[in-house]
């Protein structure tokens, strides 16, 4: 009589084995199986909603560079060279060169006029329909800054400004609120604060985050036109500026504001006098409650998971005392202690593993539903939603599977050592 | 077949030590049908133990079929257990969850034979034992008699040289108990020696030696002629079956 090797994993007897050793305790197969369930959809769900916040927020965000600052003027609030506090002041064309000349760290500078809307009087006209929208001047790099997606016709371009040509490009509730539906609206002219201007574009923002007004409600001009058309002189409003790749935005605009104040005679402690905002700091506060998010949600899942985990060794150390005949009965008719660890350790990984996977699976599922439901309510039009594409990565639950089974292996093993040192003599006697 | 030298085998608790078996010394040979009387604590059941490898001892030596065994790993003792032994208990140990016919064939499993090739060993051994329709009950389903029957074919299908027998009647009626009896006969005849630790009188009468223990050594070996009167005075029973 010959032995052969070690029957291997898929040895069809073996899953026999285990699947009668397990239906046979269907309760308690169940109830293990249960805390591993458990264990995992709760760290799918977590890490879906956690994901699902972060996702919402990056995305209206949208892809507005994250490495930009916007710097406009502010009355002073210092005396400075002999000037007086309270000074009203603005920027000049000159400044764009001036920045770009003595920050050579920064990267995209482009100004920016705007006028209107918040609901003043109706600065735009067209026909019998009128409405009070945000008026912006603008070179076409301010779209790299803040993107937008062109629904219609095109962007601003070089030649706009150039030529000063008296074209708009509109957002789209401008286009519904002044258009028909099936109205085409490149070509058509809208009367601004009492000039002609040519629609060439309809566009919609890709951000949340709106700058001088809400871009939907906004029109577009060529910045130059806009400087001639209503007498601005040489002024700007707001100058849109990114740091070059490896600088850090917050560096750039020290800088800049420095360079800024000294060329306009402010004092370079006065603080009032350059309003600001820097994205590169909103969005490292928003990164750094998204990693806190992410390391609870693991804290709290991979608890879960191992107390899962914990209860099943549990249970098969329970099986294994219930199963001690049965082992010693195995062993006395000629099972291996090898074989009876692997038996066991088998078991156990095909519990958590199978019970792991459920909860995956069921996990994903949740979320798959839920993101279907809000992408529904997305879809019927409400804005305040901030949760988005609630997900888990393939890697984190490729990961998570991998730690069951690996703790399954370890649940089942300590338990069948345990099987093993018991004399099969015993075993039997143990009745 | 068996050859024991002066075994001694001492257990040890927290507080003290029970010496079980001080000095056994034996011979079996093959085809010999052999039981093994005394009161309990007599050792031996530690005895039948020590002979299954299913336990070590201290001192003296045991050889079967010809090779010593001692200080054996797990590994060659289940090896050993699984070519050389059969077992048959009192409470027949069965597992509960495989039906007649999967019990019958575990042995094979741990031989690696394929699962088609042990379940037609297994029928053709529950058939020699007329248990061929019972072959897909659960143990719970079969009585007593049925179980021993079924234990017996899952240690003859391994086709051991000695099969070891604790108290294979203990837990069955009388009638049913000579039945078994008349089965251990059969296989015996076939060449298998057999071993039965037993502490009825006229179950040890149906064997060819008794070999008595008392408070751990051989108190009197039961032979020949000094087994013919034995069987007279405990044969009785059969008799006025």
């Amino acid at each position: 009589m010959e032995v052969q090797g070690e029957a291997t994993m898929f040895d069809i007897d073996r899953w026999k084995e285990i699947i009668s050793a397990l239906k046979k305790n269907k309760l308690r197969s169940f109830l293990t199986a249960f805390g591993v369930f458990w264990g995992i959809f709760m760290l799918i769900i977590m890490a879906g909603a956690g994901k699902g916040l972060e996702n919402g927020i990056t995305d209206g965000v949208g892809q507005i560079a994250t490495n930009s600052f916007f710097l406009w003027t502010q009355r002073t609030s210092e005396p400075y060279k002999g000037l007086r506090r309270g000074r009203w002041w603005s920027y000049e064309n000159e400044d764009v060169d001036f920045i770009r000349k003595n920050v050579p760290e920064a990267d995209i500078v482009t100004p920016r006029l705007f006028s209107g809307g918040g609901g003043g009087t109706s600065n735009t006209v067209r026909g019998e329909r009128t409405g009070s929208y945000y008026i912006k001047g603008d070179y076409p790099e301010w779209a790299k800054i803040d993107p937008v997606e062109v629904t219609n016709g095109r962007w601003l371009n070089n030649v706009d400004v150039m030529q000063r040509r008296k074209v708009c490009i509109i957002g789209e509730t401008i286009f519904k609120e002044l258009f028909d539906a099936d109205e085409e609206p490149i070509g058509e002219y809208l009367r601004i604060n009492g000039v002609y201007y040519q629609i060439v574009g309809v566009i919609k923002p890709i951000s949340n985050i709106n700058i001088n007004g809400r871009t939907e409600e906004s029109i577009f001009l060529p910045f130059s036109t806009m400087q001639i058309a209503y007498n601005y002189g040489n002024q700007v409003h707001i100058f849109g500026i990114t740091a070059k790749p490896g600088h850090s935005a917050s560096t750039v605009e020290e800088k800049v504001m420095a360079a800024l104040k000294e060329r306009h005679k402010i004092a370079p402690n006065d603080v009032q006098a350059i309003g600001h905002i820097n994205l590169e700091k909103q969005f490292k506060q928003f990164s750094s409650l998204f990693t806190g998010i992410q390391i609870l949600t693991w804290i709290v899942g991979i608890g879960t998971l191992l107390a899962g985990v914990i209860g099943v060794s549990n249970i098969m150390l329970v099986i294994i005392k219930e199963r001690t005949q049965e082992i010693g009965v195995m062993r006395a008719i000629g099972a291996t202690p090898r074989k009876v660890i692997g038996q066991i350790i088998l078991e156990s990984v095909f519990l958590t593993t199978v019970a792991g996977y459920l909860g995956l699976f069921l996990g994903v599922l949740l979320l798959e539903g839920f993101n279907k439901i809000l992408e529904m309510a997305a879809a019927s039009g409400s804005q305040d939603i901030f949760i988005k594409q609630p997900e888990v990565n393939f890697t984190v639950a490729v990961a998570c599977l991998t730690i069951l089974i690996v703790s399954g292996a370890i649940a089942g093993y300590i338990p069948a050592r345990r099987a093993v040192q018991i004399k099969p003599i015993d075993a039997l006697r143990d009745e | 077949m068996i050859t024991l030298k002066n075994l001694h085998k001492s257990y040890f608790t927290a507080s003290n030590s029970l010496h079980v078996l001080k000095g056994i010394s034996l011979d079996i040979h093959q085809g010999e049908f052999v039981s093994v009387m005394g009161s309990s604590g007599s050792g031996k059941s530690t005895l039948l133990n020590i002979l299954g490898i299913l336990d070590s001892y201290d001192k003296g030596s045991y050889h079967l079929d010809g090779k010593l065994i001692q200080n054996m790993s797990e590994k060659n003792a289940a090896k050993y257990r699984n070519e050389t032994l059969g077992f048959i208990f009192q409470s027949f140990n069965l597992i509960s969850f495989k039906n007649a016919m999967e019990n019958v064939a575990l042995p094979l499993y741990y031989q690696g034979v394929s699962r088609k090739k042990r379940n037609v060993t297994a029928l053709e051994y529950l058939d020699k034992l007329g248990l061929l329709e019972w072959a897909e009950h659960m143990p719970n389903e079969l009585s007593g008699g049925q179980k021993q029957r079924v234990a017996i074919a899952r240690a003859l299908i391994s086709k051991p040289k000695v099969i070891l027998a604790d108290e294979p009647t203990g837990a069955l009626d009388t009638q049913t108990s000579y039945e078994v009896m008349e089965i251990l006969k059969e296989i015996n005849q076939e060449g298998i020696t057999i071993i039965i630790v037993t502490h009825e009188h006229d179950i040890a009468a149906m064997t060819d030696k008794i070999i008595k223990l008392r408070d751990g050594v051989i108190g009197d070996l039961i032979i020949n002629g000094d087994l013919a009167s034995f069987k007279k005075s405990y044969a009785k029973n059969v008799a006025t079956l």
